[in-house]
């Protein structure tokens, strides 16, 4: 049998303005872990008045400033409609922090500007009185413990049809009040979960590669992959002071 | 007026602190409980007044080039060299260094400030010259965002009364000469355009070199070789061989030189001071080296994606043992989302001997992604570091730390080595 080439394509959003607290750290993990797995990742950087890709597997994008927010918005409502497109088929997708912000429905800052974002998770975005700082640690059925540091201002609250990627251990999470942290739709993930979040949650990026592998040849058979550093990491972060 | 009981007051506490092995911010707490002018009152009577040295990276080392430059004109100086870089630390600081009349025998006293502190400092003593570094990302859970501390830089300046001098190349501190009144005069420091590429900037603005070159510098840095370096001011290029280690560090002593040649005027010696520049040491855990059996350990600080950046291109790894030692103290940062913005594939030949402290594994898994070995990991900083040490006799070594596994570390080699005692 001839070993098939496998490329998977990875989308990276906005690097130029929406990148910040290691959010590298999420696209290199799934580059290599794609590769590790025996598949051919390759990267395509999207920034604002570029091209927008024909073909996507995995789209990634991460946190900024508030003017990092302002500059893209024009650009992501043009692309919204292959956005939506894109996360109702299913591929997977994983935003962080301002993005996540973005995919929701709106995001209203301090002085009551409205910053209109794209509505693939159904959800809103109020900025709060205080920033929401420190180790997080959130549980999910079909992920185990998500260990982070979060860092934001806005207050997400998802609606009810919406599922939280995890539930709060420690932490603020979406809001600091409903005990929610993050979404997950279809595939697509939105998370404040920085720190950064891929290395040191592994079964999260297997999961956006696996979806993805599927999805574009049907069939997916990981590798193992030794994770015993990433596994000593969680452990000392899950016991750190917030 | 300083009311020489207050002084009095203070340095007993001092005294009485240090017997007991308390810190540095007691005393100073104590003064400014009985009198909350004392800090803004002794400062005042200096002739030649107050400067802030502030940024993200580079501060310690270059306040004490610009302490040295300074005493190379004939100054006096004052500084807050103990690393307390909060006001309180000055204060603690001045009363080490008055007489029992409240008085402080200097011409000048000039102050490393951490931006955030700066900023609540200057509203109580107003600086007459500040130097203000770089932006750059360090410790975000505590500022916020980077545009906030570029605001606290620019509050810095506008609180100035006399020169702000400004890195012309960070484009968040650049622009902030349009913002100071007529009043107050704006220099620059830069670097040459050959040079602007290996100074990896933390910034999303891409101000092109026309932008940049716009503004005129005081002076430049031309170009460095080794250890010789070549700044251009006065019209001219002069080499000169310096002991720093580092370019970030030479790029620091172009900024103390801006700085020194505008508060010296008519006091300028450009012969002393270029003699005072090449005998700069630098300062403690940038770059700093201590003899082992033989061998050569550099400790080297690392805060900061682009201070790390930077460190891992001015140090080869070749020939040395490497050892990281991470910790995710308050003082450290406890965000570790920092180590994904450094690049490490340089390490990957020969690899990295030993990686330690409280993020030990955090670190590794770093490592881990980029392809580069890493032999061995312990959380506890003294095992690794004596790990790291007998793994390695033969070799000269070097070991990048985060703050307090800094100061770990020191004392760890303070045992078994010569240390400079700096706290």
């Amino acid at each position: 049998m001839t070993a098939e080439k496998r490329t998977l394509t990875i989308v990276q959003l906005y690097p130029d303005d929406m990148n910040i607290y290691g959010d590298w750290g999420n696209v290199l993990t799934v580059l290599k872990r794609a590769k590790w797995h025996g598949l051919e990742p390759e990267l395509i950087n999207y920034n604002v008045g570029d091209k927008f890709p024909t073909h996507v597997d995995i789209l990634i994008g991460g946190g900024g400033q508030d003017s990092g927010q302002l500059k893209v918005q024009d650009d992501l409502q043009k692309i919204a409609p292959r956005l939506r497109e894109l996360a109702e088929n299913g591929t997977p997708m994983l935003m962080i922090c301002g993005l996540y912000q973005l995919f929701g429905r709106f995001f209203k800052t301090q002085k009551g500007n409205i910053i209109e974002g794209i509505g693939i998770f159904h959800a809103e975005t109020h900025a709060g009185p205080e920033r929401l700082i420190g180790n997080i640690t959130t549980h999910s059925e079909q992920f185990g413990d998500i260990v982070g540091y979060e860092n934001h201002s806005g207050q997400t609250f998802i609606d009810s049809d919406m599922q939280p990627l995890g539930k709060l251990v420690r932490g603020a999470g979406n809001n600091g009040q409903d005990e929610t942290e993050g979404c997950l739709h279809h595939n697509a993930i939105g998370t404040y979960l920085h720190g950064s979040l891929l290395p040191k949650n592994p079964a999260i990026a297997d999961f956006l590669i696996e979806e993805a592998a599927k999805k574009r040849f049907g069939d997916f058979t990981p590798t193992v992959i030794e994770d015993r550093f990433a596994a000593k990491a969680r452990e000392i972060a899950l016991k750190r002071p917030r | 007026m300083v009311r020489p009981h207050i002084a009095t007051i203070g340095k007993v506490v001092r005294h009485v602190t240090r017997l007991r092995g308390g810190g540095s911010a007691f005393p100073g707490l104590v003064v400014e409980k009985i009198d909350p002018h004392f800090t803004r009152d002794v400062l005042a009577a200096l002739p030649h007044g107050v400067v802030i040295i502030s940024g993200t990276n580079g501060k310690t080392t270059t306040t004490k080039m610009t302490v040295e430059l300074l005493e190379s004109q004939g100054f006096k100086v004052f500084t807050n060299r103990t690393g307390s870089n909060f006001a309180r630390g000055v204060t603690a600081a001045i009363l080490a260094d008055i007489d029992y009349s409240g008085r402080l025998d200097a011409d000048i006293a000039v102050l490393e400030l951490d931006e955030a502190h700066a900023v609540k400092f200057v509203d109580v003593v107003s600086p007459r010259y500040s130097l203000l570094l770089n932006v750059m990302r360090d410790q975000l859970d505590r500022f916020g965002e980077i545009d906030t501390t570029a605001r606290m830089l620019a509050h810095i300046a506008q609180a100035t009364t006399k020169t702000v001098v400004l890195n012309r190349e960070d484009p968040r501190v650049a622009p902030i000469a349009e913002t100071l009144p007529d009043s107050v005069e704006s220099e620059f420091f830069g670097l040459d355009t050959k040079l602007r590429a290996k100074f990896p900037s933390d910034d999303d603005l891409h101000s092109t070199a026309k932008d940049i070159e716009a503004r005129d510098a005081d002076v430049i840095l031309k170009s460095f070789d080794g250890n010789t370096a070549v700044f251009r001011f006065d019209n001219n290029e002069v080499a000169v061989p310096l002991k720093l280690r580092g370019i970030y560090n030479i790029y620091n002593a172009a900024a103390a030189l801006a700085l020194t040649r505008t508060i010296a005027l008519e006091h300028y010696n450009k012969k002393a001071l270029l003699e005072a520049l090449g005998n700069v040491e630098p300062a403690f855990g940038r770059g700093e080296t201590l003899l082992l059996d033989g061998q050569p350990i550099e400790l080297v600080l690392v805060k900061n994606p682009s201070g790390f950046r930077l460190a891992l291109e001015s140090f080869p790894p070749i020939g040395y043992a490497t050892m990281i030692a991470i910790n995710d103290n308050y003082a450290d940062g406890r965000d570790m989302s920092w180590l994904w913005d450094v690049e490490f594939d340089s390490l990957r030949t020969p690899g990295v001997a030993q990686v330690g402290g409280i993020r030990a594994y955090d670190m590794a898994l770093r490592l881990q992604y980029d392809e580069v070995e890493t032999i061995a990991v312990d959380t506890d900083i003294s095992n690794a570091l004596s790990q790291f040490i007998s793994s390695n006799p033969d070799s000269p070594k070097r070991i990048y730390c985060t703050y307090t596994a800094m100061l770990k570390i020191r004392e760890q080699l303070g045992k078994i080595t010569e240390v400079e005692k700096v706290l």
